[in-house]
């Protein structure tokens, strides 16, 4: 992250003083977590947004096997661009987390214990997390080419013909995220806004 | 009279399209330098810093600055002198087609229907409109949808006046909350009729970044919303902070005597625009 730093003049906080979080998460780790939290992620995550979602949850449906074993994983809601030669993949940030409210708690049921986006949940999604022990994390939107230097290693799971929108697995490395759910059910961006004056209420 | 070729023009979409999501333009660099510079909240100026670090390493590496390459949309202003030789709207999205494929770009064009992607990020939204001259002016906006889906239009009654478009606009983008990725630019376009008031907020976009509108009293709405948004508190990312949005660009038009249309069109900081004259 040395070239990034110079970049940014200053660059404190972000890349520093962050928690580092292994992922699959190691037994008692969410519990520590606090919304506000900057955690940097490292480890093994999955990869899928609105095409993913809608497949994996039709394959519930249908009572069959989904392509991954989803329990005690991050799932991070990105749809890259591709890659250049030698690149390990292109820009690759958050998308808008609430168009996978809909299928998201069927996928907590399964074991999923965090997602990666950006935006707020539902108030079905922020119960199911709550009831099932997982945490939502929000990272820069807009912030892809960045983002892109954490992932270490990116290979197509399954979908392949939903282009941009297929499964993929990541190896990621620092990545940085913010806590905005946490097992104790607060909301890191509702805690902004009640902070915020009263005249705009 | 003029001739411009469509394979010229081709060429031109396809440079804009490659260069608008890998290099974002001074202005809105200058916006987000100078958000970085007044903000006070540690997380949210720590977002600013990424973003500026971000558009450094996607234009040093031609990655895009976001994902999210958006799905074209085209604004053709063709000179009445003007001769095209060969189909305009097919050179302009051939011109699109291979800009994202030459670019490395995201495909995000899909059936509304069956949601299969078209995997070639074409059709693009393409406006025309005729002027006068022997110039032929291509502006090219490459538009994330996380954005987009905040966008919002009302037929407001007259008597809500400008109070009540205050208030619409500033609740579309309060509400958006972090969902669009502020800090926002809002364009909106007030008057016209149903369909002219949300061109009119999309045209405001390609606006060169905070130039206000030049009619005094406009100008000095755009002030107020901004200002507004800015004091309200939600900030980069729904981070907290001094910078909601960066700017708020109204374009109007005269309306019917019933009608008070207001649209409202969200844009992201990753605001890519670019024009060319040929």
């Amino acid at each position: 992250m040395e070239t990034e730093k110079q970049d940014t003049g200053k660059g404190e906080g972000f890349f520093q003083n962050l928690k580092p979080v292994r992922i699959p998460f190691e037994e008692g780790v969410l519990e520590t977590l606090r919304a506000g939290d900057l955690v940097s992620l490292s480890g093994t995550l999955f990869t899928g947004r609105d095409q993913t979602h809608r497949r994996l949850v039709a394959l519930l449906n249908e009572g069959k096997e989904l392509p991954v074993d989803l329990k005690g994983q991050l799932l991070y809601y990105v749809g890259p661009s591709p890659a250049r030669e030698g690149q390990v993949i292109g820009a690759a940030g958050p998308t808008t987390s609430y168009r996978m409210d809909a299928y998201t708690p069927r996928l907590l049921e399964l074991g999923l214990k965090a997602t990666l986006g950006k935006g707020s949940r539902s108030m079905p999604v922020r119960q199911a997390m709550k009831k099932h022990g997982a945490v939502y994390f929000a990272t820069v939107g807009g912030a892809g080419a960045l983002l892109s230097k954490s992932i270490t290693k990116s290979e197509l799971v399954a979908f392949a013909d939903a282009g941009p929108e297929a499964l993929f697995r990541f190896e990621v490395e620092n990545f940085p995220a913010v806590v905005i759910n946490d097992l104790q059910g607060r909301d890191y961006y509702e805690m902004v806004t009640a902070k915020r004056g009263g005249e705009e209420k | 009279m003029k001739t411009v070729k469509s394979g010229e023009i081709t060429a031109a979409v396809k440079n804009l399209a490659m260069s608008a999501s890998c290099d974002l333009e001074p202005d809105i660099l200058d916006k987000l330098l100078a958000a970085r510079d007044r903000e006070e909240s540690p997380l949210a100026k720590n977002a600013l810093e990424i973003l500026v670090a971000n558009a450094n390493i996607a234009s040093r590496e031609q990655i895009p600055v976001c994902q999210d390459t958006g799905i074209g949309v085209v604004f053709v202003s063709l000179g009445q002198e003007v001769t095209v030789e060969g189909n305009l709207e097919e050179a302009i999205q051939e011109g699109i087609r291979a800009g994202y494929d030459e670019g490395y770009l995201r495909k995000s064009v899909c059936d509304p229907v069956t949601r299969k992607n078209t995997g070639t990020n074409v059709p693009a939204v393409v406006h025309y409109e005729i002027v006068a001259g022997s110039s032929l002016r291509i502006g090219f906006l490459p538009k994330g949808c996380g954005s987009e889906n905040m966008s919002g239009l009302v037929m407001l009654p007259p008597s809500a006046g400008m109070e009540g478009v205050e208030e619409y606009v500033f609740r579309k983008v309060r509400d958006a909350g972090s969902n669009p990725c502020p800090p926002v630019v809002v364009g909106v376009g007030l008057g016209g009729t149903f369909e002219k008031a949300a061109l009119l907020a999309k045209k405001s976009l390609m606006r060169p970044l905070g130039k206000a509108n030049p009619d005094k009293t406009v100008a000095e709405f755009e002030q107020k919303l901004l200002q507004r948004l800015n004091r309200e508190g939600q900030g980069v990312m729904g981070w907290g902070g001094v910078n909601t949005a960066l700017a708020v660009h109204v374009e109007t038009y005269p309306t019917h005597i019933a009608s008070l249309p207001v649209a409202v069109n969200i844009q992201c900081h990753a605001h890519r625009h670019k024009e060319i004259v040929l």
